[in-house]
């Protein structure tokens, strides 16, 4: 079969004929998975900003910076999906409010402003500063991200520890809001038998949480490895605590769904069964077998404390198979959930393309990008609350 | 394909100035598409030397967008369409397929359908049907087209007990979940029943086809909105039947107004015990089966 359009899957069984172009492909895995570290990070962040919890002081606002640059890239993905990217804008100007997509525009504009507000608020010390010591050009800039206040004065710092707090507290369910309403986006539909379950909101919040805890840690790790300072051991404990709880939590709620799927054996839970076994199988093992995996060493982290090292490379190992853990559980969700027929008689198996518009090449350079960015941002506003950046800090002050 | 040759094709199919189904989303493909589609030409009988094309030209596309006919003598207010299917009664010879596909400019391939057959088959001794539509590649292999519609003969040497035919289109729901899902409101449930798409607002993020219970919405890729069945919405405003409809050799496609006693669907609904399809979505359709096997959904 020669096929004249682009991409069509193939399939056994039987499957409706217009299911052979599987609508939502890898750009709609990786927008759960950007705007999940998203929230990961945030959550961190707030840890300390709206807890007090002061191990985390050291990453806060590193967690902060990384949120912001990730969220800037979180909407790209949908824009390349698109049919007529051109109307991207259509929802937000007349949104049909019965759409759970419709409120996507609103959600996500308001979770930048707030990202953008916290950032200020928490580096605008740093930025008056700047704005004094530097020179030219970034001076200009630096002086403009005042927006014409200069008053660092014991009393004015409060008050932006103050507003800080309480943007980062609205900012909690923000961004569980955000991620659960992206859980609802696939949850609510109940054409499909893989994405159909109350606990998908969930789910996607618990697993965003641990993919940004994971992130936080390879990125702590690595910048701290570069700018050859010891990673705090404080925030690594503190890190390896909030994976180590969130990790449980989403394996039960990933478990029990599955669980249910299959105790209620409706009418299809036979090619449920063969989805598992074959389309999304690799899939499957790197979600489940990273995530056992990190379970077992952060478990004995937990009980035998390590330090050094020894701690820092564990914990690292934990931190990157979380983030694979969960970009293959969102592939399983998006794609699985598709190549799951509607006749529950057929499954399809999605083959992603190397390069096009909607092509592993661009996922891959979407998801380049909040790095890139996040390099850029530390060096215009280093984040670090540590004696090397207090000394770098006094250098640069010192005028 | 030049811009000339590809007016002639649509003048020799006659299927231009179909002005309204723009507005209603109508697919079309490109030249690239058409010229690919070879040796189809004598499909719908027309002299195209090799390059056939069921689909509306770019230009009418526009203008159908642009300035729509109005419909003078229509109220909406005053239809309440609706279709039935007497599985009994269809053979599979998919003369509805070709029908919608020349009729609606449906894109010309095995991937995208506003209707389509699925043969359902039960061999002797199985407990469940084996399924296939038209669109299987088996039957395009053996048709050697896209663009041909006929199931193959594999059955022939096995022993069959039961066979059936079902065709399939939009169910143009009470409750729509398309319409439900969709983000910008492109898509709306007209007065008279039926669902449309206005392609101007449509952005193509394909909620809806994901939403749909029956599979009917695809995505048309050259104009990047989404695409379905609208039971032929420029033919039943004139008082005309859909092709699908229209073509049926068996009388298996029924279609007419719930609020005329004596039109034919409303008779379909009385005279028999009619079911719906995935009842248990709560999407309430108004397509109406007699005859369908519990294995159809």
């Amino acid at each position: 079969m020669e096929s004249v359009f682009e991409h069509v899957s193939s399939y056994v069984g039987y499957v409706y004929p217009n299911e052979t172009e599987v609508p939502w492909t890898e750009l709609i895995v990786i927008y759960p998975y950007i705007t999940g570290l998203v929230a990961g990070a945030f959550v961190v962040s707030s840890l300390h900003h709206v807890f007090g919890i002061d191990r985390f002081k050291t990453i806060s606002r590193f967690a902060l910076l990384t949120a912001l640059c990730f969220m800037f890239f979180a909407p790209v993905p949908l824009l390349f999906h698109l049919g007529q990217p051109t109307r991207a804008f259509e929802p937000i100007i007349t949104p049909h409010w019965t759409s759970a997509m419709a409120a996507f525009g609103y959600v996500a504009s308001f979770y930048v402003c707030l990202l953008l507000l916290e950032v200020w608020f928490a580096f605008r010390e740093d930025i008056v500063r700047y704005s004094k010591s530097s020179k030219g050009f970034k001076q200009k800039i630096y002086q403009l991200l005042t927006l014409g206040s200069d008053d660092v004065s014991p009393k004015a710092l409060e008050i932006d520890h103050k507003i800080a707090r309480i943007l980062a507290m609205v900012g909690i369910p923000g961004a569980m809001g955000l991620h659960g309403y992206v859980g609802f986006v696939f949850g609510s539909l109940k054409t499909r038998e893989w994405w159909s379950s109350d606990l998908m909101p969930p789910i996607f919040l618990l697993s965003a949480v641990v993919s940004g805890v994971g992130l936080l840690i390879v990125l702590y790790i690595i910048t701290s490895k570069h700018r050859k300072v010891t990673p705090s051991h404080e925030a690594m404990v503190g890190l390896k605590q909030v994976l180590w709880a969130s990790l449980v939590i989403v394996l039960v709620f990933e478990g029990l769904e599955l669980l249910e799927m299959v105790y209620k054996a409706r009418e299809g839970i036979e090619t449920v069964m063969a989805l598992i076994r074959g389309p999304i199988w690799a899939g499957m093992t790197i979600q489940w077998g990273l995530s056992f995996f990190s379970l077992v060493v952060l478990s004995a982290m937990m009980i035998k404390n390590p330090t050094g090292k020894k701690f820092v490379g564990w914990l690292f190992a934990c931190g990157l198979a979380m983030m694979i853990a969960v970009l293959a559980m969102r592939w399983n969700v998006v794609i699985g959930g598709q190549e799951l027929s509607k006749t529950m008689k057929g499954l399809l198996t999605y083959h992603p393309l190397i390069v096009g518009r909607e092509s592993l090449m661009t996922v891959l350079m979407l998801f380049i990008a909040p790095f890139v960015t996040l390099y850029f941002a530390t060096q215009f506003l280093p984040p670090w609350d540590d004696s090397k950046s207090r000394a770098e800090g006094k250098h640069t002050s010192h005028h | 394909m030049i811009e000339q040759e590809k007016n002639e094709v649509t003048e020799n199919c006659g299927i231009s100035r179909r002005g309204f189904l723009g507005l209603l989303g109508a697919g079309a493909a490109t030249a690239a598409v058409v010229a690919s589609t070879e040796s189809d030409a004598s499909m719908l009988g027309h002299k195209s030397d090799k390059k056939m094309g069921f689909q509306q030209s770019e230009s009418q596309y526009e203008e159908a967008l642009n300035n729509p006919p109005k419909i003078p003598n229509y109220d909406w207010n005053k239809h309440r369409w609706s279709y039935g299917v007497d599985v009994d009664r269809c053979i599979g010879c998919l003369r509805c397929m070709e029908a919608c596909k020349a009729e609606n400019s449906v894109q010309e391939d095995a991937n995208h359908h506003r209707t389509w057959v699925e043969r359902y088959v039960y061999l002797e001794g199985q407990d469940e049907a084996i399924v296939d539509s038209s669109a299987d590649p088996k039957n395009i292999e053996n048709v050697g087209s896209e663009l041909h519609f006929r199931f193959d003969n594999r059955y022939e040497q096995e022993k069959v007990e039961k066979a059936f035919f079902v065709p399939k289109l939009c169910n143009q729901c009470d409750e729509p979940s398309c319409v439900q899902v969709c983000p910008t409101g492109a898509t709306f449930k007209a007065m008279d029943g039926v669902v449309l798409i206005d392609t101007k607002y449509c952005f193509g993020c394909q909620y809806c086809v994901q939403a749909c219970p029956y599979g009917v919405r695809s995505l048309n890729e050259q104009r990047g909105t989404a695409e379905k069945c609208n039971w032929c919405y420029h033919r039943i405003t004139k008082g005309l039947n859909p092709a699908c409809v229209e073509v049926c050799p068996t009388g298996s496609r029924v279609f007419g107004d719930l609020n005329d006693d004596n039109s034919p669907i409303s008779q379909f609904i009385r005279n028999n015990k009619v079911t719906v399809l995935k009842s248990e979505m709560g999407n309430k359709p108004n397509l109406y089966y007699v005859g369908a096997d519990k294995e159809v959904s």
